[in-house]
């Protein structure tokens, strides 16, 4: 049973999440709430963090590593496919009329306003994991505020803009163990 | 013949399953990869085309190294090719990420794995937060747009709905009154960056 619901929500999530890389956050957020009893808010952070430091496609390991904490190899197996059906899906009903689908103005204009959403969307994502990692037991962690405020600031500072996500999740890694955190 | 399509539907498979396995993160980062496999190992299609054929991953629902694997396969091989061109792309992703999470899952419970990983969740949160910040340079150009992804911000971060809703809504909303005043920038391939 648990891998039939695993299934409708990640095809759910194939369907909804439009865009790249962190556009299925906010959907696996949503599920540690709808099904506290699959992972926390916590371990989906270390999730991502352990997606954007391994090859492959951000939405496709999250997908791997979510099933598989909820349900094994077969769970795994099942949310993957499931995220990806949806794509299989849509793009052999619209290859059919490709031209006319890009061209669309309908298209073009749900497009328009999806983009905007999508990206508030994953704002919340990112502000429940902020919140999550520089707000402990009710008090404020100095280093995690820290540590928080120095990678964003790296991250806009062009010099280090193209820098691989790889590197700072090891700073913080290692930061993490230095200070004890 | 037979053997042709065959042989057609492995080498698409195995270009994807190297694409899968080079790509880190998403969105642009697959983008020479796709290049180096699909324009110059394969010649399945030209540098153009590969670009809409991107644009088209990034204007359909999924995620878009999977929307660009279906269609580029479909192109080439029909429905088969399609899927396993997908099947390709995420192969390398179920293997490394089982592997990872099962000898994670042994050694979560040590303390200096627990410090790491407190110390690395600052950071997931500041990666997000600066894709937020380059994606609203390409998605939040109008006053409109700004509206809009604050209330998809409002209603899932502080009232607490499901980004279901807010992904039909934007759709409605977007159909029924963005009308003339929207340039299109997706089919030039600028967006979904993060």
């Amino acid at each position: 049973m648990t891998l039939l619901t695993l299934a409708w929500e990640f095809f759910k999530t194939g369907l909804l999440a439009t865009g790249g890389g962190l556009a299925t956050l906010p959907f696996l957020q949503q599920m540690s709430v709808s099904h506290p009893e699959w992972f926390s808010l916590e371990m989906l952070a270390d999730m991502v963090a352990v997606s954007e430091s391994t090859p492959g496609p951000l939405g496709v390991n999250m997908a791997t590593y979510v099933g598989y904490t909820v349900g094994g190899v077969a769970g795994a197996l099942v949310a993957t496919f499931a995220l990806v059906l949806p794509s299989i899906l849509v793009i052999l009903i619209i290859a059919a009329f490709l031209k006319h689908y890009m061209n669309s103005p309908l298209v073009q204009r749900v497009f328009a306003a999806l983009r905007p959403a999508v990206t508030g969307l994953i704002a919340a994502a990112g502000y429940a994991v902020i919140k999550l990692a520089v707000w402990q037991n009710g008090a404020l962690e100095w280093r995690s505020l820290a540590l928080f405020v120095l990678v964003l600031a790296a991250t806009q500072w062009k010099k280090l803009s193209r820098l691989h996500p790889i590197v700072y999740i090891g700073i913080g890694a290692v930061a993490g163990m230095a200070l004890g955190m | 013949m037979q053997k042709g399509r065959g042989k057609l539907l492995w080498q698409l498979f195995r270009a994807f399953f190297n694409i899968g396995i080079m790509t880190f993160g998403g969105g642009y980062a697959m983008l020479p990869m796709l290049e180096r496999e699909v324009v110059d190992k394969h010649g399945w299609s030209t540098r153009e085309q590969l670009l809409s054929y991107y644009a088209i991953g990034q204007c359909t629902p999924g995620v878009i190294a999977v929307n660009t694997a279906t269609f580029i396969g479909y192109d080439q091989a029909g429905v088969l090719g399609g899927v396993l061109a997908t099947v390709g792309v995420i192969t390398p992703s179920l293997v490394i990420i089982l592997l990872i999470a099962t000898v994670l899952a042994q050694i979560a419970h040590l303390p200096l794995v627990a410090s790491a990983f407190a110390g690395i969740r600052p950071v997931v949160g500041a990666l997000i937060a600066s894709s937020v910040i380059r994606l609203c340079r390409t998605t939040t150009r109008q006053l409109w747009q700004i509206a809009l992804c604050v209330a998809a911000f409002v209603v899932v971060a502080l009232l607490g709905q499901s980004p279901v809703w807010v992904v039909l809504g934007a759709a409605v909303l977007g159909l029924l009154f963005c009308g003339r005043v929207v340039r299109p920038e997706g089919a030039q391939g600028k967006e979904g960056k993060a």
